[in-house]
């Protein structure tokens, strides 16, 4: 296999992307800060915990059933943010566009963009834009950085998880995906299915102003599920396991990974968060997510069953039990 | 009736494995499966996991990326740096390794390689772009064949002039014939592929259980299916019988589908084959008839480099069932999903891709 | 090693048609089972339906499962 240009699996979410992120970028730029590879990286400065991400957005199509590019990218990194336990408060906005871009598109985007900032109570305050010629980027790139405060006084990623903890899921899995994969030609399929994207930072919050009994958050974006708890898995060097009967999935998003070969487990959620909350707090979050539009069908998925070699396994509906790897490569349409 | 769920149902499938537990069966059974979307499920739902420790599941040559050998692949990646062509194929052939590089290698350096679910979305697209050169890549067994030759058939009736076929097309009885001559695996009774089945009819598989006394019996693909097909299996072999037995009754007729036999014998004629691990099987191969060669992309002019299999790579003996995937030393280690060696590691649906991504055991770390 | 699954033909064009399954909806080729019929469930593969699911064989055999899994777990073999 060649090794010497990067492919789209670099990309993907999964193994391979994870390991040119260690093996080159982490290596190269190491420090206590970024080492931990969260969603964000806690800083201190003076008294105060300060929450730092960024992330870019080159998603294809640029508009899809649910929302587009802009709204991607500022709730992305709002999520980003709000799942260290932080409160978003300022991003900025960096555009990078192609000649012939269609300007009511762009105002499109960026009204968007507004908006959902202005809901999520969130300011863009600075921000860059650059065109390049025809043909040397897809339409729109967009990059977004965040800055959060950490009312807790220490980011979440730092609490250990321990035997007996469960894992509660926020809500239906993989419609960002499969909205995703089915507004792209060559896929031909009709579904009423949309993106969840959505900013998660008032959803969070009201979890954690009534309880304190969560200890680890992530937004399942690329890679999924599957992604997300493997990454918990390694990183703390816990066992997990999840039970599939209990995973909230929408009928149409299951139909099209039964159709298509695709594991719900695998893709892209843009509106949802997983955490992993103390026993005794655990059916409790729960109501509490189920209150919010956005939670409303929470539920708990599994437990972490201990310490040690930091797997992940799932009890299928059938009942038997299997691992849960990092998925690998590129998703694609399965035949055979 | 919910067609996929009702199949699933885990008190089902649990009651069904004591059943199983109940067969008076005096010595341990290994039971093949010969069909990717079979070796898929087994370790989707984590069947193994269900079953007594007397029946064990091993795969078979089933999945036809894996036993797909590498000079098609190189002769499809020659064929797409050819000027004005378009390389469609099934998802599954992306990222599966050739001699030296993979068609994702190739669409990282700029050849215009495609994924289509359905070879009928390929047409239309090609249609809809008569500037380009349309490769499609055939690789299946007899359900796709099918859908194939009925694709083909639409080309060639609406006088398409820029949609062609490379055929690695396969089909199955004569390749379980030479594997179970052969010496090799234990084989105790053989879950028949429900697909190819439905399409072919199971008389083309009654000579497995008359020549080599191997019960048989063909079974859908939900958990409830293949536990109710080792049932079956277990049934004959402690009663000593032989024969072919049908356990996807809602699918499968005796005679298959008529209709898509005919379509594969108007557009196709059998070819000799080259399997991987198999080595070439006479008649097990589908190549389209000599009329059609203007839709045959195997006659394009290409420069293919030479074919060099890895010979680290133990993907033949996985294929017969003659080792499981952790016992070849590159699994886990040098050979992953993301690197891959064999085909067996990058198919979706080939053994060593399920133990991978679906196992408890403790891979190559 | 084919993945092909049972949905529901709503809408007949010729030799196109239209299946559902779970809210979504897909155009596919009935050329393999020209006998198809609305509401039949169809066995979907690659784009094509390759047979039609026989209903009354799917509750019977879902009938025989699960008298067998009603069966008392204590008992003998049969």
């Amino acid at each position: 296999m060649d090794n010497r240009v990067i492919t789209l699996s670099h990309g993907a979410g999964g193994e391979a992307m994870r390991r040119l992120i260690k093996e080159l970028f982490v290596k190269q730029f190491s420090n206590p800060l970024l080492n931990p590879l969260a969603d964000a990286a806690i800083l201190k400065l003076n008294q105060e915990r300060l929450a730092f991400t960024t992330d870019s957005y080159v998603v294809k199509p640029l508009e899809f059933p649910g929302g587009n590019i802009g709204k991607l990218a500022v709730c992305g990194t709002i999520n980003d943010l709000a799942v260290m336990g932080a409160r978003p408060l300022y991003l900025s906005a960096g555009f990078i566009l192609e000649e012939g871009f269609p300007t009511l598109a762009l105002e499109r985007i960026v009204d968007s963009m507004s908006q959902t900032a202005r809901t999520a109570q969130v300011e863009i305050v600075t921000g860059d834009t650059k065109v390049v010629p025809r043909g040397e980027c897809d339409g729109i790139f967009i990059n977004t950085a965040g800055l959060g405060i950490c009312p807790l006084g220490h980011g979440l990623s730092e609490i250990p998880t321990t035997q007996g903890d469960a894992v509660v899921i926020s809500g239906t899995i993989g419609e960002h995906g499969i909205a995703i994969l089915a507004a792209r030609e060559g896929l031909m399929l009709k579904t009423t299915i949309e993106s969840d994207c959505a900013a998660l930072n008032d959803l969070i919050a009201s979890v954690l102003k009534e309880s304190k009994g969560v200890k680890w958050m992530r937004d399942p974006t690329r890679g999924g599920l599957a992604a997300a708890l493997t990454e918990l898995a390694e990183s703390q060097e816990c066992d997990i396991l999840i039970r599939e009967v209990s995973i909230p999935v929408q009928d149409g998003v299951k139909a099209v990974c039964e159709l298509l070969g695709f594991e719900p487990l695998h893709l892209a959620n843009e509106g949802k968060v997983v955490m992993v909350v103390e026993p005794g707090e655990a059916e409790r979050v729960v109501e509490l997510l189920r209150r919010h539009p956005l939670g409303h069908a929470a539920a708990i998925i599994g437990r972490i069953t201990g310490h040690g070699k930091g797997m992940v396994r799932l009890e299928t509906e059938a009942g038997g039990v299997r691992r849960l790897h990092q998925p690998a490569g590129e998703l694609l349409p399965r035949i055979c | 009736m919910e067609p996929l769920t009702d199949f699933r149902n885990a008190h089902i499938v649990r009651q069904i494995a004591r059943e199983i537990t109940r067969v008076g069966l005096d010595r341990r059974v290994q039971l093949m499966e010969v069909c990717g979307g079979h070796t898929a499920a087994i370790y989707r739902h984590a069947l193994h996991d269900l079953l007594p420790p007397g029946v064990k599941l091993i795969s078979g040559p089933g999945c036809p990326v894996c036993v797909t050998a590498n000079d098609f692949l190189d002769r499809a990646i020659s064929i797409s740096m050819l000027p004005d062509v378009t390389i469609a194929t099934f998802g599954d052939l992306i990222r599966v390794p050739g001699s030296t590089r993979s068609l994702a290698d190739m669409r990282a350096r700029g050849a215009d390689v495609r994924v289509f679910y359905s070879s009928a979305d390929s047409l239309e697209w090609a249609r809809a772009h008569p500037e380009r050169t349309v490769i499609f890549l055939g690789i299946g067994f007899e359900t796709t064949a099918c859908t194939l030759a009925a694709t083909l058939a639409e080309a060639v009736h609406t006088k398409m002039k820029n949609f062609r076929l490379l055929s690695a097309l396969k089909t199955m009885p004569e390749a379980l014939r030479v594997l179970f001559t052969a010496p090799g695996a234990q084989v105790d009774g053989l879950i028949l592929p429900g697909h190819v089945t439905t399409i072919v009819g199971w008389d083309a598989f009654e000579f497995i259980a008359r020549e080599f006394s191997i019960p048989c019996v063909v079974s859908g693909f939900e958990p409830v299916d293949l536990m109710e097909t080792i049932l079956m299996l277990c049934h004959q072999v402690a009663e000593k019988r032989a024969s072919i037995e049908n356990q996807y009754r809602r699918v499968v007729r005796k005679q298959g589908n008529i209709r898509a036999q005919e379509l594969i014998r108007e557009m196709f004629e059998p070819c000799d084959m080259s399997w991987r691990g198999l080595g070439v099987i006479p008649g097990s191969g589908l190549k389209l008839r000599t009329m059609y060669s203007q839709s045959d992309a195997a006659s394009i002019p290409v420069e293919v480099e030479p074919s060099q299999e890895d010979s680290a790579c133990r993907c033949g003996d996985v294929l017969r069932g003659r080792i499981h995937p952790t016992e070849c030393a590159l699994f886990g280690t040098v050979c992953t999903p993301d690197t891959p060696r064999g085909a067996c590691m990058v198919s979706a649906e080939g053994a060593c891709s399920a133990v991978y991504h679906f196992s408890s055991d403790h891979h190559g770390q | 090693m084919c993945l092909a699954i049972p949905m529901k033909l709503i809408e007949v064009q010729g030799a196109r048609g239209i299946v559902a399954l779970g809210g979504i909806r897909k155009e596919i080729m009935l050329t393999l089972t020209p006998d198809a019929r609305i509401g039949d469930y169809v066995i979907i593969h690659a784009g094509y339906a390759i047979e039609i699911l026989n209903e009354e064989e799917a509750e019977q055999t879902l009938d025989l499962l699960r008298e067998i899994s009603e069966k008392p777990t204590d008992g003998t073999a049969d």
